[in-house]
């Protein structure tokens, strides 16, 4: 288990150093000069050179990547441009109103996706199963940005029940356990829930069936276990597999949060990457970048772990 | 030529030809009724775009202050009229253009790139297989909304950059999955059998690889348009895409996005377009799937 | 036998008479690298052949027997040129394979007709078009490699109208098989590899290819390498035998020799082992038992010494050397044949004079 679990983290590495150079790239990829977007347009060719040096852009690209690399080693990610704070301290407090949207999302299409998946696997080939799936599929084919203006249309325009956009009472994005920001976050996560819900569906629809036909499921009916008993036992076979579904859609939904949290201005990195795109912040739309899709990552290897120690035939190489 | 086929009747008896693999699978999918259904949607769609300039009622770039966000029914504004007073049913037939085009080139681009990158890797192993899927790899490690938005997000906003940013997240799946079919077919005998008989690499892939592995990746990539549309007209809505005043369903869902109070219907129009053909494709793609995984 | 010696004669491809060998391999060895499970990767080798040396004569049929993971798929590979071999050379009719005789040029004279008739076909082209293949890629106009295709049919038994424009999957196995024969044959080699060709199939089946293989060697004057498990087809199918254990020679000599009086205590064990249909020829003799050693980790001395019921404390060391059996009629790897070798039977063994 130590010795996979160490493995794992060896394979991680390599991947994590490609995804830094990817996002170091990124601010190269720009059209133009990078220090275009910091400096004023009229500064002057000796301010220009000057301020080439500081950044270290005179330096070659092998050179200049060590010395990135070792800075966000350091927990440096520069400075935003905008904003002229630490680019870490507002990716971190973007990363925490992103995680909370979408482990909220992940955990409503965690157990409505189960609950569609199992019905549609238990009762596979009948009227309930292709109502069930196709829901599943509309959940996978929806534009969700569409989908959250349309419960906003819904719930907000035209009931009046929950707000339509924000990311709290006060705007700020502070987060307390109580209704007056929760109700904030019930339409995003409920719009963000559907994507993890078709695909958790699917895989549980999938899981469900293939248990039901194997043969100690069989054997187990067949000895007389009544039909409760036969179902814990393919629940407790489809758990591990259902939970890393679970885990990798939270990383996707952390990823893919921009759009949704755009539609409601949610405070998180979406809005956060959305600022730095359009006010050219190279030094936030990396920094922003590197933090998740790192995260990305290393949740991946998270749940292979998890997953590994729950069921120890599962280990991926 | 014709006188070589005409030897070849000549010289070789006539022989029962058995019906080939793909005329299988269109048999089989023409009599899905939920593939031809969504079939006759895509069709209907890109024939649309197509005749757009025949079909829209109406010029789509034509604003007018005094009609702005009309109803749907208006007399004259079938589907009402968007926030600058422009006709929304022109402006959903024109926009099914570029929504398409944004939507459909990502992945045939990527599944040529993809298919080459994994075909060549999975058919070579070893070092070259390493190199390339190693690459991949830290490709795929990006979510891949995350990796379309900084693409095009560092590349600048526009139509092209958004087709290469969209194209570029798709060529890691498609090449992992070419690179797993690839591995397989290439440990059956008949490869080996090829080689064994003194074939070139190249022709052994064109011959006895392609026909047998691009049918798989080309399930596979069928089932991401759906997301290719969504992702494209993401971008769209991001403000990344098409700039305005172009009608493309993504940024005219981005433009009526203060409308919602007023003309919700409307301000929904432009996102049903687009959910119908993410539909579409999805139901094709499993028709096809299902049409295609028939081992006979 | 006959008919093959004349068209032997006859093939103008013939360099060195009857008396050269068709092929002969030297010293060849495979080690394949294991995925190691230690914390760096770092595994063992798989010793699938190591130093494998025989000749094929000209019309005749080679068989090669042993265990599965003996080396008998690697070695035809090997001889295929489908995997690289790590040391050894390859002669095809006095011509190194690589340096004198050029790897494309070998390819056309010696094919190989797989055990897994299924995978052994491009389920995607026709049985047609999968005979064509090889002559099209050597140059052979459409027309006159239909043509050839369809005589390579019905040589091989199927109705070419009936059979060339079929896919694989609407074929029996035994259909495929002759289809994988007469693709073997397109490209007219004078030595083909029988890597288990009939063994998938039906025991009716399996006789009527056995016969169509025979006839076959006749009318096209081919050299057999005939690789099978079942020792009853090996007794009827070779004119020579090579018995292999792990990775290595065991015995080589004449099938009908072998067959009657093994010289090696592992083809003994082995011949025991084979079913008899009459309950009076069943012997006493020790039959095999436990499985092959592991071929990553394998035996000191004598490979076969764990499991050798003449095993002496010598054989653990010293690895025997092919050596002339007393009837002189094949060649054993076993210490008990050679003379001062330390073990307790070679001593009182008297060696025929010059063949030592």
């Amino acid at each position: 288990m130590l010795f996979y679990t160490l493995k794992r983290f060896f394979l991680t590495v390599p991947v994590a150093i490609g995804v830094s150079l990817v996002c170091f790239m990124l601010v190269h990829l720009a059209p133009g000069d990078p220090l275009t977007a910091v400096l004023p347009t009229d500064a002057s060719a000796e301010l220009q050179a000057q301020m080439r040096t500081l950044y270290g852009f005179d330096k070659p690209l092998p050179v200049q990547y060590g010395l990135w690399i070792w800075r966000v080693l350091h927990g440096d990610l520069g400075q935003s441009i905008a904003t002229g704070r630490p680019v870490v301290s507002e990716v971190f407090n973007a990363v925490t109103n992103s995680l909370v949207i979408a482990a909220a999302a992940t955990l409503i299409g965690f157990v409505l996706g189960s609950l569609l998946g199992i019905v549609a696997g238990y009762y596979q080939g009948t009227w309930i199963d292709r109502g069930a799936s196709l829901i599943s599929s509309l959940g996978v084919s929806v534009p969700h940005y569409w989908l959250g203006m349309v419960l906003v249309i819904v719930f907000s325009v035209q009931l009046g029940w929950l707000p339509a956009t924000g990311g709290g009472p006060d705007g700020s994005g502070t987060r307390s356990f109580d209704w007056n920001y929760l109700r904030f976050l019930v339409l995003p996560a409920v719009t963000m829930s559907v994507i993890p819900m078709g695909i958790i569906a699917r895989s549980v629809r999938a899981l469900v069936g293939e248990i039901l036909t194997q043969d100690f499921v069989q054997a187990l009916a067949a000895k007389g276990l009544t039909e409760r008993g036969v179902f814990r036992h393919v629940l407790k076979n489809a758990a591990p597999t259902a939970f890393a579904v679970m885990g990798l859609q939270l990383g996707y939904l952390l990823g893919g949060s921009i759009l949704i949290e755009t539609v409601f201005s949610w405070p998180g990195t979406g809005f956060l990457l959305n600022a730095a795109i359009f006010q050219r912040d190279l030094p936030l739309l990396q920094g922003t970048i590197l933090v998740l899709a790192l995260f990305f990552v290393f949740l991946n290897l998270a749940v292979d772990v998890v997953q590994s120690a729950i069921d120890p035939r599962v280990q991926r190489a | 030529m014709s006188a070589l086929q005409i030897s070849t009747t000549a010289v070789l008896p006539p022989i029962a030809r058995s019906p080939g693999y793909w005329s299988g699978v269109v048999r089989r999918v023409s009599r899905d009724p939920v593939a031809m259904t969504a079939l006759l949607v895509i069709v209907s769609l890109i024939l649309m775009a197509v005749f757009a300039s025949y079909i829209a009622p109406a010029d789509p770039f034509k604003s007018s202050m005094l009609r702005r966000l009309k109803p749907i029914g208006t007399p004259g504004f079938p589907l009402g009229a968007d926030e600058l007073g422009r006709d929304m049913l022109s402006r959903l037939i024109y926009g099914a253009r570029l929504s398409l085009l944004m939507g459909l080139t990502p992945v045939p681009i990527a599944f040529v790139i993809g298919s080459a990158l994994g075909i060549s890797a999975g058919y070579a192993g070893g070092l070259t297989n390493t190199l390339i899927m190693r690459t991949i790899d830290v490709f795929y490690a990006f979510p891949s909304v995350l990796l379309a938005v900084a693409l095009s997000g560092a590349l600048g906003a526009g139509l092209t950059n958004a087709l290469v940013s969209i194209t570029l997240v798709f060529i890691p799946p498609i090449a992992r999955v070419a690179e797993s079919v690839t591995t397989q077919v290439r440990s059956l005998d008949y490869i080996d059998a090829a080689r064994a008989s003194g074939a070139q690499a190249w022709t052994i892939i064109r011959v006895h690889v392609l026909g047998n592995v691009l049918g798989p990746i080309f399930v596979y990539a069928t089932g991401l348009v759906s997301v290719s549309m969504i992702l494209a007209s993401g971008l769209s809505f991001l403000g990344l895409g098409v700039r305005p005043p172009e009608p493309e369903w993504g940024l005219m869902l981005n433009t009526l996005r203060t409308a919602i109070y007023n003309q919700p219907l409307v301000a929904a129009l432009p996102g049903a377009m687009i959910f119908i053909t993410s539909i579409a494709f999805n139901m094709l793609a499993d028709g096809l799937r299902s049409a295609m995984d028939v081992k006979s | 036998m006959i008919t093959a010696h004349d068209s032997l004669v006859n093939d103008p491809r013939d360099r060195g008479g009857p008396a050269q060998s068709l092929l002969s391999v030297n010293g060849l060895i495979k080690h394949f690298p294991v995925k190691g499970s230690g914390f760096f990767g770092r595994g063992g080798v798989i010793r699938a052949v190591d130093g494998v040396s025989f000749d094929i004569r000209k019309g005749e049929t080679l068989g090669v027997v042993g265990e599965s993971g003996c080396g008998k798929s690697t070695t035809a590979r090997l001889l295929m040129h489908l995997i690289q071999p790590d040391r050894g050379e390859i002669i095809f009719d006095g011509e190194k394979v690589g340096i004198d005789l050029p790897l494309a040029e070998y390819r056309r004279q010696v094919q190989m007709v797989f055990q897994d008739s299924y995978a052994s076909l491009n389920p995607r082209l026709t049985i047609e078009d999968s005979i064509t293949f090889g002559p099209r890629i050597h140059g052979m106009g459409e027309l006159a490699a239909r043509t050839k295709a369809h005589d390579l049919l019905s040589r091989v038994g199927l109705d070419p109208s009936r059979f060339a424009g079929r896919y694989p999957h609407e074929l029996s196995g035994g259909q495929r098989q002759r289809v994988n024969i007469a693709r073997a044959l397109a490209l007219d080699p004078r030595l083909l590899i029988l890597d288990e060709a009939v063994s998938a199939l039906d025991k009716s089946v399996e006789a009527q290819v056995l016969n169509l293989l025979q006839d076959l060697k006749a009318d096209f004057g081919l050299t057999y390498m005939f690789i099978s498990h079942d020792l009853n087809v090996v007794r009827f199918m070779v004119d020579r035998v090579m018995v292999m254990y792990l990775g290595t020679v065991a015995e080589l000599g004449d099938g009908e020799a072998v067959f009657a009086a093994p010289s090696h205590p592992y083809t003994a064990a082995l011949l025991a082992s084979m079913p008899k249909m009459d309950p009076s020829e069943r012997t006493m003799k020790a039959p095999l038992t436990g499985d092959p050693p592991n071929p990553i980790n394998p035996p000191s001395g004598c490979r076969f010494h764990p499991r050798c019921i003449m095993a002496e404390p010598v054989c653990q060391t010293i690895l025997p050397p092919l050596t002339a059996s007393a009837a002189g009629s094949s060649q054993a790897a076993c210490l008990a044949l050679v003379p001062q070798s330390g073990h307790s039977l070679a001593a009182g063994l008297s060696m025929p004079e010059g063949n030592a």
